[in-house]
Parts: structure tokens; sequence; C-alpha cells
């Protein structure tokens, strides 16, 4: 959202009259209020800390280890990395429900290709293409013909899921990457965290600190103005939804090669909810025009940190979904809270 | 940007140069002719009030010179230099500007990226935004026009009806603007907040670079702010008057004239 840029300015107007000097302690407490109306992923960063702290300590020994943060990061990469892409697609207005299976078909376009006979860098970049044209052709329809993305994505998704099962036979296969090459894309312990972290700072820069982040705020928020002046509305749309695919299909890859088995039933809707879960636990508005990729990134940490606490400390697995469809509510009703809450304040 | 309302208030009203000329402009949209044959002109320094009953063709006619439509036929002359406006985006990049009805405002976004919409200032050759001279240039912009708001900063969705309207004509003149479209900007609006944004025309018609077309359907305001009245019937301009030798009777008559029950 642009309140990076705002935050400086609008600090007094938000403050009001000044709160009356009873302590320092009540002063504080309103300060982080209004804090946390105002950057809407201050509040899961806080959720996320008190997920830590319970896990901590209910957890025994076992949750502050090397270890458990491994079992966290795998996760937390590849939903932050897609939620994070969908965060931005949900900005502009916008949700591609088939990226979890072109998480799960892309490894399969690239032992085609390795099949074929294409070097494994060469098979990658194909593979890497055909993912972004899933994108490409998801926002083709969308903008062409608009038709609702849930519909276009809602097909490309079963198409997606056929062609894995096609592709594979149905059954799992080993990656045709070693070496170096191997280490760097999920091979080595913590690569799948780099490349997370990594890629959610490009993100988030490209949408708080470039043109094009305006330009999917403006899209989303409202594309008749945004089209009235001069913004190519349907191309940023397309390109936001073939970022998606794109790192849907490394997600894949990076996800898969680490796990050391190309699997046809991997990722699907399950990694496709988790993601868009993130986005929207993380304070994006499910109708467009405002959220942040760090907040997904929160979301997705708060997801993961759940999703393995709740198996350290021996709960149910099926008590996780539960959890998530509260907290899915919850972080929505939050979020309409706190935005007229925020009218109020900055009134 | 460049005066600060003071410094050039040479009204040249009249004598001034002609920033657009409109010849035989025609527009068809399948079977419905929206503009048979459309003959006008606007000078700087001029307000050019535009009226005519509903479906008159005034929207289309202001949507050809904006670049969104092309003309099926005539000529559009652009300071002496005949035009053919290609998109929105040539329209403007030659100066040409238009407040429209939903006044394309971004409520999300805050007032100075509102008024960079789509010409967002960055660090060449690095694609970041410069959003404190963006800010900066926002106040100034506003300044220079007299708009009061109370911070370039605030998110435009939570300013009143016409502080967003003056928000958006301060973006169409916010850059080298010649010609600057107003499509109905009192419609939806108190009598106090139309009369700051007339009041605001006035301001910048007094500039003296400015050429603009106003389409209102409230006469008396016409008359009070427009130097010349245009009345469009059945697409073609049927009148075309000095405000001071017209008035509101007179324009009223002339619109519906031709709806008279016992005609």
């Amino acid at each position: 959202m642009a309140e990076a840029g705002i935050d400086s300015d609008t600090a007094p107007a938000a403050a009001g009259p000044p709160a009356p000097p009873r302590g320092s302690a009540r002063a504080a407490g309103g300060a982080v209020l209004r804090a946390l109306v105002r950057r809407r992923e201050l509040s899961i960063v806080l959720v996320t800390i008190a997920a830590v702290i319970y896990f901590t300590v209910a957890g025994h020994r076992g949750f502050n280890t090397t270890n458990n943060y491994h079992i966290i990061m795998q996760y937390f990469a590849p939903w932050a990395i897609i939620g994070g892409a969908e965060a931005l697609l949900l900005i502009c207005g916008e949700i591609d429900l088939s990226a979890g299976f072109v998480y799960t078909f892309t490894p399969f376009a690239l032992t085609s290709f390795y099949d074929a006979g294409a070097t494994v860098p060469l098979a990658l970049i194909g593979a890497l293409a055909v993912a972004a044209g899933v994108g490409l052709l998801n926002g083709l329809i969308r903008v062409l013909f608009n038709l609702s993305s849930f519909i276009v994505t809602l097909g490309m998704g079963f198409f997606l899921e056929g062609m894995s099962y096609i592709q594979s036979r149905g059954e799992p296969v080993p990656p045709p990457i070693g070496g170096g090459l191997q280490q760097v894309i999920g091979g080595s312990r913590w690569s799948e965290l780099i490349w997370a972290l990594a890629i959610v700072a490009v993100l988030q820069i490209a949408l708080s600190a470039t043109r094009y982040g305006v330009y999917i705020q403006a899209a989303g928020g409202n594309p008749l103005s945004a089209a009235e002046s001069g913004i190519k509305v349907g191309r940023v749309k397309v390109a936001t939804f073939m970022a998606t695919s794109l790192l849907a299909g490394f997600t894949g890859i990076l996800d898969q090669v680490r796990v050391g088995s190309f699997d046809p039933t991997s990722g699907g809707n399950t990694t496709m909810f988790m993601a868009v879960a993130s986005a929207v636990i993380g304070g994006t508005a499910l109708l467009g025009g405002s959220g942040t990729v760090i907040g997904a990134m929160f979301g997705a940490l708060l997801l993961g940190i759940i999703n393995d606490g709740f198996n350290l400390i021996g709960v149910n697995a099926y008590a996780f979904d539960v959890v998530i469809g509260i907290a899915v509510v919850v972080a929505m009703l939050l979020n309409v809270y706190l935005a007229s809450l925020r009218k109020r304040a900055l009134r | 940007m460049t005066a600060d309302g003071d410094g050039m208030s040479t009204a040249g009203t009249g004598a001034g140069t002609e920033v657009v000329r409109v010849e035989h402009v025609a527009k068809r949209f399948g079977p419905v002719t929206a503009l048979r044959d459309i003959n006008l002109h606007v000078d700087r320094g001029e307000i050019l009030g535009l009226i005519g009953d509903n479906g008159a063709g005034k929207s289309t006619l202001i949507k050809i010179l904006t670049g969104f439509h092309r003309p099926d036929a005539g000529r559009i002359v652009i300071e002496g230099q005949e035009t053919r406006l290609r998109s929105v985006a040539h329209a403007r990049s030659l100066g040409i500007e238009t407040v429209y009805q939903d006044l394309a405002l971004i409520d999300g976004l805050p007032v100075y990226l509102n008024l960079h919409l789509n010409k967002e200032l960055t660090h060449r050759p690095l694609p970041f935004l410069r959003r404190r001279e963006m800010r900066r240039r926002a106040r100034e912009a506003l300044d220079s026009v007299g708009i009061e708001i109370p911070s370039v900063t605030a998110e435009v969705g939570q300013l009143s009806g016409g502080q967003r309207q003056a928000i958006a004509v301060a973006r169409s003149v916010h850059s080298e603007a010649k010609l600057l479209l107003l499509d109905e900007p009192l419609a939806a609006m108190g009598a106090r907040e139309g009369t700051q944004i007339l009041r605001l025309l006035r301001r910048l018609k007094q500039r003296g670079d400015l050429a603009i077309i106003l389409i209102a359907h409230n006469y008396s305001q016409i008359v009070d702010v427009c130097d010349r009245v245009n009345l469009l019937q059945h697409g073609e301009i049927t009148f075309d008057r000095r405000s001071a030798d017209t008035s509101v009777a007179e324009l009223l008559e002339l619109v519906h004239a031709e709806y008279r029950i016992d005609a």
C-alpha cells in the first residue's frame, strides 16, 4: 500500500487531540493502537509473535530448534512466494485459483523438455516459460473476453491437474537436476528460505516503490478511473497473472527439488488456498485496491508456525483446518473493522 | 503549475489565440448518429460553455477531443495544426486534459499519487518512485490554484465531494495543459462546493494560458462563468453566442422549445 510514504505526514493528522497525560503506559498503548490501525500488517506480526511464544511454552523444547525452523520453512516458503504473488493479483482485483496446479505441473514440463533432449538449464527455462505462458493465457482470457478470473483460473486449474497426471502417468519421478544447480534451487538446506525472502522483497518493492505498484492499486481500486487516466489496466493485469504463474511454477520446482521427487499429487488446491489465505490473513482486501506482500509473508509464517506447532504438541491435524477457517474469516472481519477505524481516525 | 494565480492575470478573453478548432466532425455508433456536423473553436484564456439535452452528443464530442473516440469525418485543428488524436495518452501528450463525471480518482491512493496518476516521477534510470518530490509538487500545484486540502498524503476517498472535484481539476492542469475539458463537474455537488469549483475555473482562466470547455446543466452557472455558450442539438452546434449577449431565459427557451407540450 502507499502507506510506506504516508506515515510520516499523516501521523499528526491521525493523532487528533493529544491524549490526556494519564501515564506513559496508557500513551504507549494508544500509540500501539494507532500504529495497528494504520499498518494492517502489524496485527498479524503480533499474532505471529504470540503463536511463537505459545508454542515455545507448550511445545516443550521441540519448537525452538534449528531442525524445527527448517520444518517451518518448508511450509512457509511456498506459501510466502505464491501468497505474495496472489496478494498482488488480489490488489489488482483478480485471483488465480490455478496457481497450485501450476506448481504441480511445471516440474513435469521440465521433465518433458529434458526427456525431449534439452539440457537441464534449458529445460528449466522452458518450464518457467510454460508457467509464465499459463499466466499469459489466464490473463488474456480474463481481459479480452472479460470473463471473471475466478472462472478462468478454475478451469485452468482442472486442466493443469489433468495434464500433470497425463504427463507423469500418475507416478512421481526423481528430478533430473543435480550438482550446483540442484543446490541452488532447493537442494541446499536453506536455499528455499533465501529464495522466498528474496522474492518477497522484490515483490514488495515492486508494489510500494514503482509505478507498476501504483498501477495495480489503481487497477484494483477503480479500473475505470485507472483506464481514463491512461493506465493500461489490461496489460497490468496480464503482467500480474504472468508473474503469479511464473512464481508458482518456480516454487513447484524449488519445493519438489528439495523433496527429491516430482509428484503429481503435490501442490494443487491445498497450496493455492494456503497462499490465498496467507494473503488475506496478511491484510490484503479480496475486492482489490489494497494489501501488501509483506503481510502475505507474515500470513504464511503464521500458518506455517500453527501447522508445525500443532504437529509438535500433538493436536489432531484436522484441527489445523478448523483454525485456518476461523483465522481467514477473523482476518477479513478485522480488515473491514480496521479500515473503518482508519477512516474515522483520519477524518 | 507555472503561474501562482495572480502572476499573469491578463485574461486574454476574445482576442486570444485559438487552441482548438473542430470542423465538420461527425461520429456514428452503428445505426446511431451521435454527431452530425460539429463546428466549434475555443481560444486561450476562454471558457466555452457547452449545453444541450441528454443524448445531444455532448459527451461524445468530449470523448473525441480527449482521443477516446475517433471521428468518422471532419478535422480537429490544435494550435493551427490538423491533428489526428490516436488515444487518450496521445491527446494528453498534446496538452488536452479531461475531468470526467466520475473524476477518475483512485480512492485508495493519496492525493499526491492521484495528482501524478500515470505521470509518476521516478529516479531515472531506476524505476523507483520519487515520493518526496511528488508530494512537494502536489502541494505546489494545489497552492497555485488555491485549493485547500488538509494533507497531500490523505487518501482521496476520505475527502469531500468538492475537494475531490478540485483535485481532479488540479490534476488536469497540473502539467502543461492547453485545453481542459470538464464533463458536468457540478452535477453531483452542493451549491457551495459548486461555487468553489466555478471560482477555481475562473482563476484558471485568469492564468491566460488555458482554454476550457465546460459541460453543465445549470445555465445560470454557465452564463456566470463562461465567456461564450454553444448549444448542441441533434449532433450539431445550433447556437454560438457570447455569454454577455444571452441570458438564462434565452438558453432555457432554446433548449426546451422543441419539447414544448403544445408545440
